[in-house]
């Protein structure tokens, strides 16, 4: 069987996410609980010991340990008949809201719209790592239907207990019980009037196998889409309360600057409320317009110290390696067999460098927070990924106990795994402490692009053996600074050795959506074709011949169809391919590209998809994930690099930065393998992973020009 | 600081506000319109598209002093009362929005193009809509919204609220 299949491997933990404070001990207090939630039923889910070790067994046993043990979600039927959920997840576009609800709404047979989902919030939600990592979907969404079947059985059983029936002859249905034989049933509400019943879900507790789905593995709308279209909707840049103000701070003129001295007096003189604290110097004033007034008016004087530009980097990654300073604990060497023997053996030998650049996420809504004291107490709205550990970074700044902290996360303007921290929340914090009122605080663009953190740049270098007979018979793989995430091959190779090298980045770096699996797969789907042609194999056979792995062999095989690989090719067209494992999801991607000959202008015709994460649970959610992941990938893939010099961005504006638009959409085809008999995973971010090689590939099918460098054509296509 | 009238979504307002500052921040700040949204302050990516006298205007580079005898429409004057426009109906229908953040800006620059041409063709939507940035990608689903209010709804239908 494959390898990595979910009970044997847990999902790849990521060098970069950046990982909460310990988890938060929530105190179970039954009648706290019913004083806040009303009479009915309530039941929490916690993480038994067996269901963590299901989930962090395999290779990564010792990291399961980390993970909360206590309650992480719960759910109450009110006597109203009101489903309430409360998960620490947050929405910011995967649409997770809609697909939790689709879970519930499955396991306890009531219809979405009576479902809330009360998301994100540190006081009334139960302590969350954070969302990120596609774990939604494979861990959340299992615990949601379990704790929702667990409440159904117990309302089946009080229906059995009042009628005195056999609960085998009850059913679950439309909010009711109902008992057929004795033509008669009872809504949830009406069972529920004056009760608080309260029941801990256990590993054990049924559900109800996918096969069998109704209303999860049917396409759902967004469950609130019409605030959405209507602009009701408030994002955390759109947060309001009365008094408020509006923040700016005053930023470094580079990268880890020092404040020598700051006169603010005629910011104060505008109208501001003026904060100098260390190397902070910010204002909070009546508009933004104001603070920005304000702040321009402050004279600052800062030292610099020189740093690297993006000319150089590739050298510096390779000579500034942090070898054993890998905070994570993540392995960093994988070594099988053989290498240098099976190398100087093989009939052909290669050895390839491979670059990736610094991106940025660019959601587009920048991080933004409004911040509100009530004397030591400090409730933030902010846009943030990980809502507890923006509380634990806010305590620690303000050196207040947790307790003293309430974060909520209203659904937000995407994130892309560039939200996980608290900068924003913890400024407008500080500025709303001096000014004694609400702050809000929205970062602009520029300092979105500047002071958030970026997508690690990475050298990867390859080298391969491979038989006359297209079998790989050695394969080493450096990776230095992007991630470790993907890594690995999927390919059967005998001989193997995979280093990632950590790096003391120039630039702050962090998690991304796919991260270094994008790094990893682009090298590795790259060298692959390569390897191909040494061969003179077609990419497909050569990949097949290489590869056991069933489900991987499924999308290569499928996207293969869909696309027609194979046929004839046109002038200035060539087809590529690429595709791996990530987050437990599988995915080959077909690329058609277009290049003109002349002008050497790329276009991205045609890309085919063949996804597969399991029993698919929305599978219109899921396809639009799979194009999304598939336009946004075309900035990584084609032109967006960060730029900078001497501890400054170069090109931090969106006129500067150019991202995906309409008019590079290439005709986009999803082919999705539903597999029933398997654990739903998460899509955030796998499909992602084929599509730069792919692309690549099929630029060197009709040009013969091999490209090893992310972003590919940053200005175009040069031929020469 | 100078007194300005303002016309938006058919009511009357005066605010007190420098002429050049950003209608955006008006509209967010003083009117509490917070449909339209900031997202690049340059005019680049199209989420706090607006509707001026029709026209799709980036608000954020707007200067409010410029606007006053103007009709400016917002996402929040779209819909008539709980009726949706055929734009708006459109994109729930197609899921043609992942976070919704440029959703508002999307909609109104749709709502500008149905109006001038009733019925585009695709290139003529992409090359219209090519200023709005969708970072989730949901591209291909907005232009099959558009396509799709475009033949649901008859042209006065669409591009309604612009002739306001």
């Amino acid at each position: 069987m494959n390898d990595h299949s979910c009970a044997n491997v847990s999902l790849e933990p990521e060098r970069y996410e950046l990982l909460a404070a310990p988890p938060y001990r929530f105190d179970l207090d039954r009648r706290e609980f019913f004083k806040f939630l009303g009479a009915g039923v309530l039941v929490v889910s916690v993480l038994k010991p067996a269901i963590v070790a299901q989930e962090s067994g395999g290779a990564r046993r010792g990291r399961g340990d980390s993970l909360p043990k206590e309650i992480d979600a719960w759910l109450h039927v009110g006597e109203n008949g009101k489903v309430t959920v409360y998960t620490g997840k947050v929405e910011m576009g995967q649409n997770i809201r809609t697909s939790l609800a689709q879970a519930v709404a499955e396991e306890l047979h009531v219809p979405m719209d009576k479902i809330e989902i009360v998301m994100g919030d540190t006081q009334l939600t139960p302590f969350d790592m954070g969302t990120f990592g596609s774990r939604t979907t494979p861990t959340m969404n299992l615990q949601l239907r379990k704790v929702a079947a667990a409440a159904r059985e117990m309302l089946i059983g009080m229906a059995a207990a009042q009628w005195q029936a056999d609960r085998q002859e009850l059913i679950a249905e439309g909010g009711k019980i109902t008992d057929a034989r004795n033509k008669r049933s009872l809504e949830y509400a009406a069972l529920l009037k004056g009760q608080q019943l309260t029941q801990t879900v256990t590993a054990e507790t049924p559900l109800i196998p996918a096969a069998n789905w109704k209303v999860a593995g049917q396409s759902a709308h967004k469950v609130d889409g019409r605030d959405f279209v209507t602009g009701k909707h408030r994002y955390p840049s759109d947060q309001k309360l009365p008094d408020m103000l509006y923040g700016k701070v005053l930023r470094p003129p580079s990268f880890g600057a020092t404040l020598l001295s700051a006169d603010s007096q005629k910011a104060e003189q505008l109208g501001a409320t003026a904060v100098h604290d260390g190397n902070f110097v910010g204002v909070a004033a009546s508009s933004t317009e104001l603070a920005a007034a304000a702040v321009a008016a402050i004279h600052a004087e800062w030292k610099s110290e020189p740093q690297p530009s993006s000319k150089e980097l590739f050298d510096y990654l390779r000579k500034n390696t942090a070898e054993g300073k890998d905070p994570t604990g993540d392995g960093d060497r994988y070594d099988v067999g053989g290498v240098d023997e099976a190398m100087g053996t093989a009939d052909h030998r290669l050895q390839q460098t491979y670059t990736v650049s610094y991106i940025a996420h660019t959601p587009l809504e920048p991080r933004a927070a409004l911040a509100k004291w009530d004397g030591d107490n400090l409730t933030v709205w902010t846009g943030t990924q990980r809502p507890f550990g923006v509380r634990g970074q806010l305590a620690e700044a303000f050196r207040i106990p947790e307790e003293r902290v309430r974060v909520l996360m209203p659904d937000t303007g995407s994130g892309y795994g560039g939200k996980h921290t608290g900068e924003t929340a913890i400024e407008a914090a500080r500025l709303a402490r001096a000014a004694k009122r609400p702050v809000k605080l929205v970062w602009t663009r520029e300092e979105e692009f500047t002071w958030a953190y970026f997508r690690p740049a990475g050298v990867i270098d390859v080298k391969s053996g491979i038989r006359s007979d297209g079998t790989i018979t050695a394969w080493e793989f450096h990776n230095y600074n992007s991630g470790s995430a993907g890594i690995r091959t999927y390919y059967e190779v005998p001989n193997q050795r995979i280093v990632f090298h950590a790096v003391n980045s120039p630039l702050r770096q962090g998690s991304y959506r796919a991260l270094a699996a994008t790094a990893n797969h682009f090298a590795r789907e790259s060298h692959m074709d390569e390897m191909a042609h040494a061969v003179k194999m077609d990419p497909l056979e050569f990949r097949l011949k290489n590869l056991k792995d069933e489900r991987l062999r499924a999308v290569f095989e499928a996207a293969a169809k869909q696309f027609g690989w194979g046929k004839s090719k046109g002038d200035g067209q060539g087809f590529g391919m690429g595709g791996g494992y990530e987050k437990l999801g599988n995915i080959a991607t077909f690329a058609e590209v277009h290049v003109n000959r002349k002008s050497g202008d790329v276009k991205v015709v045609r890309v085919v998809s063949a996804f597969e994460c399991g029993a698919i649970v929305n599978p219109d959610g899921l396809r639009n994930q799979v194009e999304g992941s598939n336009v946004q990938g075309l900035g990584g893939a084609l032109f967006e690099a960060i730029e900078f010099d001497n501890g400054k961005i170069l090109n931090g504006r969106l006129s500067e930065y150019r991202v995906p638009r309409f008019s590079d959409v290439p005709a986009l085809e999803t082919v999705l393998l539903d597999r029933k008999d398997l654990p739903s995973a998460g899509a955030g971010e796998c499909p992602m992973i084929g599509l730069a090689p792919a692309i690549a590939n099929a630029i060197f099918d009709t040009t013969g020009i091999r490209l090893r460098a992310l972003p590919l054509i940053p200005n175009g296509l040069k031929l020469s | 600081m100078a007194t300005i009238r303002l016309t938006v979504n058919g009511k009357a307002y005066t605010i007190d506000a420098e002429p050049q500052t950003s209608l955006l921040s008006v509209l967010r700040e003083q009117l509490d319109l917070t449909g339209s949204k900031y997202g690049c302050g340059e005019g680049q990516c199209g989420a706090c598209t607006v509707l001026i006298d029709g026209k799709a205007q980036r608000s954020c580079v707007t200067r409010v002093g410029t606007v006053s005898l103007k009709q400016i429409t917002t996402i929040e004057g779209l819909a008539s009362g709980d009726q949706l426009h055929p734009v708006q109906e459109a994109f729930l229908e197609a899921d043609a929005l992942q976070c919704g953040y440029c959703t508002s800006g999307m909609i109104m620059s749709a709502v500008a193009l149905l109006r001038k041409n009733p019925a585009p063709k695709e290139n003529e939507i992409i090359a219209f809509m090519d200023g709005n940035v969708c970072r989730c990608g949901t591209y291909p689903r907005i232009v099959g919204a558009i396509q799709k209010a475009a033949t649901a709804a008859p042209t006065s239908e669409a591009g309604k609220g612009a002739a306001r």
